[in-house]
């Protein structure tokens, strides 16, 4: 699981970046803002994952990515 | 098949791009100063001069000192802040947030504007630079990369300004409504102070309404594209991402073919000479450190000048902190002569103006404590959460 809230770009795509290399099945991230959630899912969808994205309370978003 | 998808993908970031080169093309034709129709640091150093910050060609006369030439709140910048605020609200994205190390941002604004301005542009007049044939642009493209990925090398080591935290509205609004309200108060004569038109480059202006509405609409593209010319290189070089690099490709690229079709390279194209550019110093070596220090001090503030003011307008009150940082650091480097001039070519052959002593002192001093700030908020911070 990865904690981004309150990061702004490009910290919560870096810290995707590296829990991805060691090819987990899946990963979740939590964002505050769209700019990461946008910017999070192009990475993951560039790099093999499918995202599914979640608006929890209060500007906060779940993002599920999985292994293609 | 590729191709399409690219399109489709980043027709924003291409579009705000395009829509920049535009504005910026216009506002030269209708007034603003030479390649420079759109300059983030160039509006916020004459902002610096409107509020009375600094006194750039001011003269003593009688008892008196005369208003300088670098004086007028440039309406741009009203208009970028209301337009990323306006779309903002309507997209539910204007949130108050911030609490991200306020004070090394002001001085990382601070920073960034010396630079700049030594090198006389931000990242957005360089590539309009560029557009307008100036080859001391490309010298200075030269030194952003190399700054960005300094920063790129630190924030791949785990750098960071820490988290920022939720605010209220009125803290994310205060800067954007204070800056139009002061701005339109400006504009009006009613406080500030205001270079007389026509003399450069501060009276060198396009019709304030214009200005405002062209503002409004770059202002709310890059709320919704991203838009950001430090992010462009970074994205590319950090995560192969090209979308925000083909928008700043998209500046040059029209206002290129904009000056080729208005047919101003006659006029300010100069055969590709470094001397006698519109507002051009043709020091390459500070030209070069100048810009390396925007393209560092901004990697690490995660956005350029315009993406700074965009986030201002959408609540972010850490880049708030920052434009007003730059606007103190626009004050610094005129009141201690750090900003360079234009060099001009005199009838004898001898080069006058470029950059200065105290300005090379300043990029120096501003390297060094850049250095200090990307190690210790990389390195000590590790050792912070360790111990922790």
């Amino acid at each position: 699981m990865i904690d981004a809230r309150g990061l702004s770009c490009p910290l919560p795509v870096i810290m995707v970046q590296k829990a991805v290399k060691d090819k987990p099945d899946k990963l979740e991230v939590y964002v505050d803002n769209q700019t990461a959630v946008g910017n999070v899912t192009r990475f993951a969808n560039n790099n093999g994952y499918d995202v599914a994205v979640k608006e929890l309370e209060d500007d906060e978003y779940s993002l599920v990515l999985t292994k293609r | 098949m590729k191709k399409e998808g690219f399109f489709k993908k980043y027709w924003l970031v291409l579009l705000t791009g395009f829509v920049v080169g535009v504005a910026a093309l216009l506002l030269q034709k209708l007034g603003n100063p030479g390649n420079m129709g759109f300059c983030i640091a160039c509006f916020e150093r004459d902002i610096a001069g409107a509020l009375g910050l600094h006194t750039a060609g001011a003269k003593v006369a009688e008892d008196a000192i005369s208003v300088g030439n670098l004086a007028y709140f440039r309406p741009e910048i009203i208009g970028i802040l209301l337009g990323s605020m306006l779309m903002a609200i309507c997209t539910k994205e204007f949130k108050g947030k911030g609490g991200s190390s306020p004070v090394l941002r002001f001085f990382l604004g601070a920073g960034v504007m010396i630079g700049a301005l030594v090198f006389l542009g931000c990242p957005l007049r360089m590539v309009i630079r560029i557009g307008g044939g100036d080859p001391n642009a490309l010298i200075g493209l030269g030194g952003f990369i190399v700054g960005i990925l300094i920063g790129v090398f630190f924030l791949k080591k785990g750098f960071t300004l820490n988290r920022a935290y939720k605010q209220s509205s009125l803290e994310g609004a205060a800067f954007p409504i204070t800056t139009a309200i002061m701005g339109l108060l400006c504009l009006l004569g009613i406080i500030g102070l205001m270079t007389a038109e026509g003399v450069k480059p501060g009276g060198s202006r396009a019709p304030w309404y214009i200005a405002i509405i062209a503002g409004l609409i770059v202002g709310a593209l890059g709320q919704k594209s991203r838009f950001c010319m430090v992010g462009g290189v970074r994205d590319a070089v950090m995560f192969k991402e090209f979308g925000l690099i083909a928008g700043f490709g998209m500046v040059i690229l029209t206002v290129l073919a904009g000056n080729a079709i208005l047919g101003n390279f006659g006029e300010t194209y100069k055969g590709f000479k470094l001397v006698g550019q519109p507002i051009a110093s043709a020091d390459w070596l500070w030209n070069f450190l100048g810009m390396a220090i925007v393209g560092w001090g901004s990697a690490l503030l995660g956005g350029c000048p315009l993406r700074q003011l965009v986030l201002a307008g959408e609540g972010n009150s850490d880049s708030a902190i920052t434009v007003i940082g730059m606007i103190a650091g626009a004050a610094l480097a005129h009141n201690f002569k750090l900003a360079s001039g234009a060099s001009t070519l005199a009838d004898d052959g001898t080069v006058t103006g470029g950059s200065t002593p105290n300005g090379h002192i300043a990029v120096i001093a501003i390297l060094v404590l850049l250095a200090i700030v990307s190690v210790v908020c990389t390195f000590c911070k590790k050792k912070e959460k360790a111990e922790q």
